[in-house]
């Protein structure tokens, strides 16, 4: 302050001075580095403004190309070690079945999972898709989608992406796009990757259910892309929830952390078995019932249960995520 | 001097995040109308939703217990029986009467009992003779005993008032399971006054069936069949509990002493015989003595006489009144002329906790016969097809029901057969002496156990063939999917060098391409048969499934000598198998069927679809119902026109209070004011990024709304830098651009690279940036593409003097190319050295605008001089007069005039 306040009284007194022409110092010459000429030669050189198109040229359905922002998203440092993650858990899974040998237990579907998920490329990316979307997919889909827009807001990059103008509601749509982009593409390259580092680690051999029917090759893709598209049907959920969070508030962390915490409620409360009838309406409630795609004969039930109650819930909470959206005063 | 502005900064800058948070925590309730009304719309059909539960929730069901009078003994003693009442809220009513499984007592049926009383039925529970608190011994269902207790209890319920009539007579059905269902058949055969019979999981001949024999053609037919020993013996033991037959009388009797409970005793001495004949295998000398006394507690004596609608369900999974029972029972019960709806249920004998909705079905069925509601499916035969799935939200199995399309097949129409041809070359068996080591194929009660190694993967083919003990043939793959529906036939040629008589076991396996062996519902089909001399031919039906065999897998027909649950021979023996070569043809019957889905699970998709378009429809009214912007021609030509704007906050706080202002074409427009006067937020205004309370900002003559596209004529930076602090420098400003969408030659990339002087660290990431480099990136984002406005909020705050002193010839330079510039501050020198034009803001208006020398006025000429007081007596004397005033009259001094007024 001290020292702006000095400048300025040095420059009223070179005008001054500059008034009564005995001093040649303006400020150009004072401060300028030698590169600097350029800026002020091409300014100079600049055709005087002629009348120019109301919207310079502008076409907002071009703003913020899905490239652009998957660009944007991609260089994060949190997205390259997500994926990372995800490429090295599959072949920490694999060693410690390699090192400790397969589990052994008995009961529900999961259980015998892990019991099988030695027996071959199929089962291990079973097994793993078993044991990761509970908790670790929900955390990523959660992080991908609720922090997309909180981050921007962090960053104070969303009012110049705004002003840009990206309208408001394509910037969600896009935004979107990308996160789920990122969510899906964990969801089904999980297992997919699984897949090579069961096979590497214990054979190519087709899935066997639990039930103890065996599968054909052409079965085993049939159904681990039945899992793999349920569980992204299911993920989308979280997404929608992560995602109304995210455009609720200006925090990442309160977003993504919201949307996880409000699963684990819901897994706790699914837990309950006095809670019945009304269970079924929990978010997370029809969670595992892609095991239901396991058995020799697909059972859909569950899986359209599922599906239908995670189109209502994102159904509304993508709505409400617009809606805020378009008319909030962005303040931060 | 620096601590000062410090505070007052700081405190501004509380002031904006508070009223930022304020701003934020009111926009998490809902602010308009329709958001409000549909809340409202939930809360009053929540509302709705609970008088409706209150007021339709039934009354309470009144239960009254009594000991009515049974058939006496035969040796004259009274028999009472231990009953209960079920009143519903609204008499008269029809009455259903339940009757329990062997083991149980009437407490077992109450759950039913309030469940059928809640829907407008009067129940009467009783627990059978022998059996709980009720007295008298058991008969087994006979149609001397039971049976006639039945019919008292039927007395009892026809003369109370609060039983519904019709035409004078009694609204009656019966219901039960096994050990009860067999009395409701027999019941409903013998006294007319039952309008409808229900019956789950029982037998029609006990002989058949505790005796099976499943030769279906062939000399052998007909002599006897293999003692089900596991289960009768189970069966005997429960009915011996204290919990099931109460105290025991203790009475010193003979048959106490035999151990035989309460048994009667002709029953206990047929027990007692299947236990003590040789080698347990059939009734020989005592067979037609035996067959007599259970053909008393036969459905199948007294059936032919059968009037009202059955509705029959059968467990899929039950090894000890497997479907056929009910098939004998569906025959006879056509054959009489009653109507008959048929059900194969999932679960059966062995299942532990199947979730058939047995209690439900047999609701609907009394809904429909007594009350002559509509039924709610179409056709008479249901089946359960097993293992389409393990349902992962309860971890139970699931189930599909199929509807068959053509009815229970009966002798009018029989079910569709197709023939696979088998192979196999003929193999030698071999029983082990005394039977044992026998296959393991379903264990009484703990079939749990068996399911539960399936459920873990292990095989329980392992369990269930033997070495050496098992001849198998197998149809090719198949080329399609066959669903089993029912019992398979195939025609066997066995022989035995040293036995006069086989006792084999055949199955129907599900072979899988990898060898993968299933025994469908775990069932076996025991086979007697008389080897007269030489080669036998003979036709077997195979257990009785519903299965779906899926294409590429093989059926397999495999007959072992051994089987836990049954009564073996016990010399060794040896049989040699063989397909009949004329005739090697499995013969599966595979009805026509329909998947019934669950109504519910249609209902999902249906709601998911509605609420998809509602809130798709909400969404598309609410984005469209969005102002416009409006245009005013008039003020195209003008940048920047602020008209009356008001901004105030949730808290009813009034950031900004009717400013006005315009910024022509060329001009550099310094605003100005202290921290908290308003400027910034005509700025976010400016830029679209909140909303006036009323008041336009025009750019161009166009008004500023969220996204409007005139915006993208607009640069701005306002309240500091706005990076993406992972993306190199030059990085940030190309993905910038290429967001905005337009061509990237019009983004004048060198340009703004030069007025940003980052040089090589232009490369480097963000977040390695001091905060002056930052500032100056984000002032070279903000004039990418060299916009017609440019917008810079406190350009300087953070730059060294050289670096502001050029941003101040930049930006004069910039205006001096047509194009307008917007500076906020709350430096005075800063503007009035910058701004051709000021306009000075406080507590939210305007309290000056004009050109810069206008406002900071005067236009007086400042004369300086050595010696003030000389000076001013000098001019005096000539008559000028003169004042002192102090040397730095300048925008600083109006301002603070200005502000220091009006607070």
């Amino acid at each position: 302050m001290t020292d702006t306040r000095n400048t300025t009284d040095a420059k009223r007194d070179a005008r001054k001075t500059n008034a009564s022409k005995t001093n040649a110092r303006s400020p150009d010459a004072r401060s300028e580095p030698a590169t600097r000429r350029g800026i002020h030669a091409r300014l100079a050189d600049l055709p005087p403004l002629a009348e120019q198109p109301p919207d310079s040229g502008f076409e907002s359905t071009r703003t913020m190309p899905l490239r652009v922002e998957f660009v944007r998203q991609f260089k994060r440092r949190r997205t390259r070690l997500t994926m990372l993650f995800m490429a090295i858990l599959p072949i920490l899974i694999a060693s410690a079945f390699d090192i400790g040998g397969s589990g052994s237990g008995s009961g529900s579907g999961g259980v015998a999972l892990v019991d099988l998920a030695t027996s071959g490329a199929g089962n291990f990316a079973l097994f793993t898709e078993f044991a990761s979307v509970g908790f670790l997919l929900v955390v990523i889909v959660a992080m991908f989608c609720g922090d997309t827009v909180a981050s921007e807001a962090s960053w104070s990059s969303l009012r110049y992406l705004l002003a840009a103008p990206i309208p408001r509601a394509r910037l969600l749509r896009q935004k979107l796009a990308v996160a789920l982009g990122f969510s899906f593409g964990v969801n089904l390259l999980l297992p997919a990757w699984a897949y090579l580092v069961g096979g590497v680690f214990f054979g190519w051999a087709p899935a066997k259910s639990p039930l103890g029917a065996t599968f054909s090759y052409a079965e085993t893709w049939e159904r681990m892309a039945i899992v793999g598209g349920y569980a992204c049907g299911q993920a989308v959920v979280v997404a929608a929830l992560a995602f109304f969070l995210g455009v609720l508030t200006d925090a990442p962390l309160a977003a993504v952390g919201g949307a996880t915490f409000v699963v684990v409620v819901s897994n706790i409360l699914d837990s309950i078995t006095a809670l019945d009838p009304y269970r079924v309406v929990l978010p997370t409630h029809f969670q595992y019932s892609w095991l239901d795609a396991l058995s020799r004969q697909i059972s859909w039930d569950d899986m359209i249960r599922g599906t239908s109650l995670a189109v209502i819930y994102s159904a509304l909470l993508f709505t409400a995520a617009w809606i805020r959206f378009a008319r909030k005063d962005i303040t931060s | 001097m620096r601590a000062r502005r410090s505070e007052r900064s700081d405190a501004g800058r509380r002031d904006i995040a508070r009223t930022a948070l304020l701003g934020r925590l009111a926009g998490l309730l809902p602010t308009n109308r329709a958001l409000r009304a549909s809340l409202a719309g939930v809360l009053v059909l929540v509302l709705i939703g609970l008088v409706l539960a209150i007021v339709l929730q039934p009354a309470a069901i009144k239960v009254s217990s009594q000991f009515l009078a049974g058939t006496p003994e035969p040796d004259g003693k009274p028999v009472a029986l231990d009953t209960s009442l079920y009143l519903p809220a609204t008499t008269p009513a029809p009455a259903v009467l339940l009757a329990h499984g062997l083991g149980g007592t009437k407490a077992g049926l109450d759950a039913q009992a309030r469940d059928l009383a809640r829907h407008g039925y009067l129940v009467l529970t009783y627990t059978a003779r022998g059996f709980g608190s009720s007295g008298g011994l058991i008969h087994l269902d006979s149609v001397n005993y039971e049976v006639k207790d039945a019919s008292r209890l039927l007395d009892f319920l026809q003369n109370r008032s609060d039983v519904l009539h019709r035409d004078g007579k009694p609204v009656l059905g019966v219901a039960g399971s096994s050990y009860g269902g067999a009395l409701a058949l027999m019941l409903g055969a013998t006294d007319h006054r039952v309008e409808a019979v229900a019956a789950d999981i029982t037998w029609n001949n006990l002989t058949n069936a505790v005796f099976p024999n499943n030769v279906a053609a062939g000399a052998s037919a007909g002599t006897g069949g293999v003692f089900k020993k596991l289960w009768v013996g189970y069966l005997f033991s429960i009915s011996m509990r204290p919990g099931a037959t109460g105290t025991p009388a203790p009475t010193a009797s003979g048959t106490d002493a035999a151990g035989c409970g309460r048994f009667a005793p002709d029953i206990c001495a047929f027990y007692q015989r299947t236990g003590s004949s040789p080698n347990g295998v059939g009734p020989s000398s005592q067979a037609s003595q035996s067959s007599a006394l259970l053909s008393l507690s036969s459905p199948s004596t007294v059936l032919s006489g059968i009037k009202a609608p059955v509705l029959l369900t059968q467990g899929e999974q039950d090894s000890l009144f497997p479907l056929s029972e009910a098939d004998a029972n569906a025959r006879q019960i056509v054959a009489a002329g009653a109507p008959l709806q048929m059900r194969w249920r999932s679960g059966g004998h062995d299942a532990g906790n199947a979730d058939d909705n047995v209690s439900g079905w047999q609701r609907q069925f009394f809904d429909q016969r007594l009350r002559g509601m509509a039924a709610n499916s179409d056709g008479n035969f249901f089946l359960a097809q097993r293992d389409a799935g393990i349902s992962a939200t309860n971890g139970r199995r699931v189930n599909t029901t199929l509807r068959a399309n053509d009815g229970y097949p009966g002798a009018g129409h029989p079910a569709p057969v197709r023939g696979l041809p088998l192979t196999g070359v003929a193999q030698t068996i071999s029983a082990p002496p005394g039977g044992s080591p026998a296959a393991v194929t379903s264990l009484p009660a703990l079939s749990g156990v068996l399911n539960a190694a399936a459920g873990a993967g292990i095989s329980t083919s392992a369990l269930s063939a033997l070495p050496g003990q098992v001849a198998s043939f197998r149809t090719a793959p198949l080329t399609a999917p066959v669903l089993v529906t029912g019992s398979s036939t195939v025609e066997l040629s066995v022989t035995s060098p040293d036995a006069k008589e086989a006792t084999l076991f055949v199955s129907l396996h599900d072979v899988a391409a990898d060898g993968t062996d299933t025994l469908p519902a775990n069932l076996v089909a025991p086979v007697q048969i008389t080897l007269a001399g030489g080669r036998q031919n003979v036709t077997l039906r195979l257990p009785w499934i519903v299965s779906q065999i899926p294409a590429g897998h093989r059926l397999s027909v495999q007959v072992s000598t051994t089987d836990f649950g049954y009564a073996m021979p016990g010399d060794p023996r040896s049989y040699r198998v063989s397909l009949d070569a004329a005739n090697s043809v499995l013969t599966v019957p595979s009805l026509a069927t329909t998947t019934i889905r669950t109504g519910t699970v249609l209902w999902w998709p249906v709601l998911a679809g509605i609420v998809l378009l509602l809130c798709a429809a909400l969404l598309a009214w609410r984005l469209r119902s969005m102002r416009r912007s409006t245009r005013d021609a008039g003020l195209a030509g003008v940048p920047i026109a602020v008209t009356d704007l008001v901004k105030e906050y949730a808290d009813s706080y009034r950031a900004v209070d009717g400013v006005s202002f315009r910024v022509e074409r060329g001009q550099v427009l310094g605003l100005l004011g202290p921290n908290g006067a308003g400027k910034t937020t005509v700025l976010r205004v400016l830029m679209g990024l909140i909303m006036p309370t009323s008041g336009t900002v025009r750019v161009f003559g166009v008004e500023v709304t969220p996204g409007a596209p005139v915006l993208s004529r607009l640069g701005a930076f306002v309240e500091g830098p706005g990076l993406l602090p992972h993306l190199t420098g030059s990085e940030n400003l190309r993905l910038y651009w290429a967001a905005t969408g337009r061509p990237t030659e019009q983004a004048h990339l060198d340009t703004v690279l030069e007025i940003a002087g980052l040089g090589s660290s232009i490369d480097r990431r963000v977040k390695t940036y001091s905060h002056g480099m930052q500032q100056r990136l984000a002032i070279a984002q903000a004039m990418l593409g060299l916009p017609e406005v440019l917008v810079l909020d406190e350009p300087t705050n953070g730059l060294d003097p050289p670096q502001i002193a050029e941003m101040r010839v930049v930006l004069r330079r910039y205006a001096e190319t047509g194009r307008t510039v917007i500076v906020s501050s709350h430096l005075l020198a800063e503007v009035e050295q910058t701004c051709s034009h000021v306009v000075v803001m406080h507590r939210g208006r305007v309290v000056a605008a004009g050109s810069v020398t206008e406002v900071a006025g005067v236009g007086a000429v400042q004369l300086a001089v050595d010696d003030p007081v000389a000076a001013a007596n000098v001019l005096a004397e000539a008559g000028i007069s003169a004042r002192e005033v102090p040397a730095r009259r300048a925008l600083e001094d109006v301002f603070l005039d200005l502000t220091s007024e009006s607070t």
